[in-house]
């Protein structure tokens, strides 16, 4: 439809972490233009004096006291973690640094 | 061609709640790796972020010690970046309606104030903590860190200096220490400092292009960093070439900045407001009630303590450096010491014997009272100024008050005439060789025959008296 | 094995009537319900996971209790299924997603709590579109559903599972979850009820999010009665959730009953269209009938940006989304690609191989309305609409008490049948996507039975916090409609 481009898609998908073959990124040419052309509906209305609806509810001002509750004990936390060596998380090396 | 810099600080302090920002894990930095976590600061599945009160409070108070506007309504938001020490992928921030804004603080440079702009303070959540030295190819990462609480203070491009940086960061800490929000200790990370530094020629109003200096990690490593950075960019531009807009690190070893070009380039943060959490609504009555809990700010400390004491700037600046040391004096001055005899002694042997024994002035066991007592025994000739050098390291040691001390130790000094005389005489009797030299003349004789007169009393001697009976002895003849 | 006839085709109610009398022991209900699933599940494909030694042991317990004298609570005894889209500690929580095989919850949802503390039995896991995204169950990783009414069809989605085991008597009462209309969907199209709270009613604490400003967990249940019962268990502020309303709740069993005299019913004229297929219509039209021969009074009401909705919605559920999923990247938990690369090549293959095809189009969907230079013209703007979708309603509900309509456009389709274009699947989501934008409470009911013998649903919507008035209207209308459903045929022969 021209409405977005494979360049388009390869960037979202970079964005997104996601690793698409070239057949995926065909079809999601299509899919994704065909449905961003059908939200493009919305330009139909005239918004500009309309406030967002950022929240759900108006509710304002829900906190929790500064109080300290348990933690996950070691064997909880690491229960279902790929790999750890029981003190850290492990990942493959993160080479560029913070 | 006359450069100048111009420098913004992004500083992340780490607040110092009991428990973290949206969770009740404990924010204790001291906890073995992957101890203070549950599956709110993991990023697991189904569960919601809640906020911790203190944190927003801790906020205002910031915000208002840097004359902040506090903003009504504010909300957060999410930062959309993929890290393994981010766990949601997400990072709980606040984009464009920070909870604090538009202010400024004054910074005294070399002598002069300088107003630096603060543009904005906001919360945030910190993430894990990368380890590097696993091994076997890969990394670690600890999530005791992941949601501990963060306030971030930008300022406004108003710097223009690496010393102006220094004395702002000084400023800074100096400020958030007094209001007890955070520990600010920059090698255990709870304070962290990025500078945006960029050049123009002088005169210009354009802003040149600027980089961004992360990893230093501590002031003077800021200043160096600034000054190599205003260097590297000057030189750059003389030499013809354009200074690329990236983050560069500071290596410390080779006192340099290096380009760190990370695979992310463009970071399209994606921000959204955060669907999981309310907004911030701050009334009149919130305000006020934060205004009424925060401390005298070391700025009107530092001017009060001048006018009101009759110190020195330098004596001002020194005793309100930290809140601890300023509170401690005036209550040493408030139970009765002479304000430039107090300052003395703060400043000099007592921050001594303090910083040897590592010790807080908030944890010393000479209190306030006790020190005060002491002078007023110096003052009313009970003992001497080198009496009291030996019995603070006591009264520190034990917490002992001075009087028990005195007693315990025997240490009133000898103000008897009669006793004084005899010792004097004895000493004149015994050294005629030194009087000889005296009465021929030589000054400096005078001096040894008081230290054999303080030296025959074990230094109990008043040496004022000692002086004028020598004095008087010496000269009958 | 046919069930005795005393445990066949069981209400909560009634459950709870027996277990006080002591006709029936929990644990005898509960072997009832497990011998069910072992017998039809085959065919109905409903659980993903069932739980037989964990739901005896509940039993047994509130048979002690019930022996010791103790009340053991208002849904003692009631074999329930969950979707598997809530955390429980026991067993699994996957979401039927690769990405989260295997995965234990080191929590329960409060939602799951509320219900083990009022004495549910859990009988295990139910199937569900992956993620929830989906309207046939289709988009399970596991298995696809049947609708127990017709096995070539969908139970529809993305709550397919608890509707069928509920249709199929495989439980008595199921959890769903519901962010477009994935819990009254899927009840209509399997003849049940189902409701979606009010947003911000049942807390959030637990439910793997989807979208976090539209989700809700809501039950499905065979009557009125038990919906009431299961909502009084379920609704109430959780200092876990910030989304959930401080509100008292009230008894939802004192609306339990029939009186619609005071009832003016909204019937939108943008709902009721030449689109609307017509035997649908008809039975919309039935269920309308009896409800004004009792004495409601009925309206035309316009809710004039109704064709904008589904537009709106997919903006705004896809750019949550994109965010919520974005923590399955294999570092603390889940699936994790075993090809070898630095972090980033990781992540992109741990969530490529691990996130099936809808979830990583509505994934690309979301990251691009939110991406810069997109902001402004399609989330900014989707939030605008919402405002306007809402007051729409607020409007409406200024003329009328419940808005009236059908729930589904068509009965349930075939599986495969609408797999080819996802906007076609999309756009079936009329009827029920405007209330999620809109935050009001929805339900479905059963109102009667197509030509083939397909069920088809009555929606009733309310305003904010008024499920009261909703459960009410729900009530009379059961109790007059003047037919009964009967069992689904599972298959061939009819039981």
């Amino acid at each position: 439809m021209g409405k977005i481009t494979r360049e388009d898609v390869a960037y979202v998908a970079s964005l997104a972490q996601l690793s698409l073959t070239p057949d995926v990124q065909d079809r999601l040419v299509k899919e994704m233009g065909d449905i961003l052309q059908y939200m493009d509906k919305l330009n139909e209305l005239d918004t500009a004096n309309i406030e967002p609806t950022i929240h759900a509810l108006a509710m304002t001002n829900v906190f929790r006291d500064d109080v300290v509750g348990p933690s996950l004990d070691r064997e909880q936390a690491f229960m279902n973690a790929p790999k750890s060596d029981g003190e850290y998380f492990l990942v493959p090396k993160i080479l560029d640094t913070e | 061609m006359e450069y100048e810099p111009v420098i913004g600080l992004e500083v992340h302090v780490e607040l110092n709640t009991r428990s973290k920002v949206f969770c009740s894990c404990s924010t204790n930095f001291h906890a073995e790796p992957n101890t203070n976590v549950c599956p709110i600061c993991l990023g697991m599945p189904g569960v919601l972020p809640v906020m911790n009160r203190a944190v927003v409070d801790a906020a205002i108070m910031v915000g208002l010690a840097m004359n902040c506007t506090v903003s009504k309504w504010s909300k957060m938001d999410r930062k959309n970046y993929f890290y393994p020490d981010l766990p949601k992928n997400y990072q709980i921030s606040q984009y464009d309606l920070p909870l604090c804004y538009g202010g400024h603080l004054e910074v005294a440079v070399d002598g002069r104030l300088h107003r630096i702009g603060i543009t904005r303070v906001h919360i945030e959540e910190d993430t894990a903590r990368n380890v590097h030295t696993i091994g076997g190819g890969d990394s670690g990462i600890d999530f005791n860190r992941s949601t501990i609480p963060l306030l971030e203070i930008v300022s406004e491009p108003d710097i223009h200096s690496a010393q102006e940086a220094f004395c702002y960061l000084t400023a800074l800490k100096q400020i958030l220490q007094y209001l007890k929000v955070s520990d600010c200790n920059m090698e255990e990370g709870s304070l962290r400092a990025e500078a945006n530094i960029s050049i123009r020629p002088a005169g210009s109003e354009k802003l040149g292009v600027k980089t961004e200096v992360k990893n230093v990690a501590s002031f003077s490593g800021t200043f160096k960093a600034i000054e190599y950075e205003i260097a590297r960019q000057t030189r750059a531009l003389e030499a013809g070439e354009k200074i690329v807009q990236e983050t560069r690190g500071w290596d410390a070893d080779r006192a340099i900045t290096f380009s760190q070009r990370t695979k992310e380039s463009a970071h399209d943060y994606r921000y959204f407001p955060e669907p999981d959490l309310v907004p911030i609504a701050v009334d009149d009555a919130w305000i006020d009630r934060i205004q009424a809990r925060m401390p005298e700010l070391p700025r009107a400390r530092f001017l009060r303590f001048q006018e009101q004491y009759g110190l020195s700037p330098y004596d001002a600046g020194v005793l309100t450096s930290t809140i601890g040391m300023a509170n401690y004096f005036e209550e040493t001055v408030d139970a009765g010491a002479p304000p430039k005899q107090a300052a003395n002694w703060i400043m000099g042997d007592l921050q001594a014997l303090l910083t040897e024994r590592k010790i807080g002035i908030e944890d010393c066991n000479a209190s306030p009272r006790k020190l005060a007592d002491m002078i007023g025994l110096i003052d009313n000739d009970t003992i001497s100024g080198k009496i009291a050098k030996e019995l603070l390291p006591e009264m520190v040691e034990t917490g002992l008050a001075p009087k028990a001390l005195i007693d315990q130790k025997g240490l009133v000094q000898i103000s008897d005439e009669t006793a004084l005389l005899d010792a004097v005489r004895l000493v004149i009797g015994a050294n005629p060789g030194p009087v000889a030299d005296y009465r021929g003349g030589k000054k400096q004789a005078f001096g040894f025959l008081v230290g054999q007169v303080m030296k025959a009393t074990k230094g109990k001697a008043n040496p004022k008296l000692v002086n004028e009976i020598l004095q008087r002895e010496l000269s009958r003849e | 094995m046919t069930m005795p006839k005393k445990l066949n085709n069981l209400t909560a109610h009634e459950i709870r009537d027996t277990l006080r009398a002591g006709s029936l022991t929990a644990t005898q209900i509960a072997e009832a319900y497990f011998r069910r699933i072992a017998e039809v599940d085959p065919k109905v494909l409903a659980y993903v996971d069932v739980w037989r030694d964990y739901g005896l042991a509940q039993a047994d317990k509130i048979d002690q209790a019930v022996r010791r004298g103790e009340d053991p609570g208002p849904l003692a005894g009631v074999p329930i299924g969950l979707k598997d889209v809530l955390c429980t500690r026991q067993g699994y929580t996957t979401c039927c997603s690769k990405i989260l095989k295997g995965y234990r919850s080191p929590f329960d949802a409060t939602v799951v709590e509320r219900l083990e503390a009022a004495g549910g039995v859990f009988l295990g896991k139910l199937n569900m579109d992956e993620f929830a995204m989906g309207s046939s169950t289709e988009n399970s990783s596991v298995q696809v559903t049947r609708n127990p009414w017709n096995l070539k069809c969908v139970p529809g989605g993305s709550s397919g599972g608890s509707a069928a085991a509920v249709a199929a008597d495989e439980c008595v009462l199921s959890l769903g979850s519901d962010t477009g209309g994935s819990i009254r969907q899927p009840a209509a199209l399997c003849g049940c009820v189902g409701m979606k709270p009010t947003y911000g009613r049942v807390s959030r604490y637990g439910l793997v999010a989807f979208a976090s400003s539209l989700d809700q967990i809501g039950p499905f249940t065979k009557d009125v009665e038990d919906l009431a019962i299961a909502l009084n268990v379920m609704c109430g502020r959780d200092c876990h959730d910030s989304t959930s309303a401080d509100l008292p709740v009230p008894d939802f069993t004192k609306s339990l009953r029939q009186d619609v005299a005071d009832i003016t019913i909204g019937l939108p004229k943008e709902y009721y269209t030449d689109a609307l297929n017509a035997e649908m219509r008809e039975k919309i039209e039935g269920a309308i009938a009896v409800l004004e021969k009792l004495g409601a009074k009925v309206v035309e009401v316009s809710l004039p940006h109704t064709d904008y909705a589904i537009a709106c919605y997919y903006i705004i559920c896809t750019a949550e989304a994109s965010a919520n999923l974005a923590r399955f990247d294999g570092v603390r938990y889940g699936y994790r690609s075993p090809s070898s690369g630095d972090v980033h090549d990781m992540y992109s293959n741990t969530k490529t191989e691990g996130f099936g095809p809808e979830v990583k189009r509505r994934i690309m969907l979301g990251t691009y309305v939110l991406s810069s230079g997109y902001y402004d013209a399609y989330y900014l703007k989707a939030q605008k609409v919402r405002s306007l979708i809402r007051r729409d309603f607020l409007d409406a509900f200024e003329k009328c008490d419940v808005i009236l309509a059908p729930t589904s456009p068509t009965a349930a389709f075939e599986i495969g049948e609408k797999t080819a274009d996802p906007l076609e699947m999309y756009l079936s989501d009329i009827y029920t996507i405007s209330v999620n934008l809109a935050t009001i409470p929805g339900m479905s009911m059963p109102c009667g039975l197509t030509k083939r013998g397909l069920p088809a649903g009555l929606q009733i919507m309310s305003k904010p916090f008024n499920e009261e008035t909703m459960l009410r209207v729900a009530y009379t209308y059961e109790k007059n409609r003047g037919f009964e459903m009967g069992q689904p045929p599972i298959g061939a022969r009819a039981r």
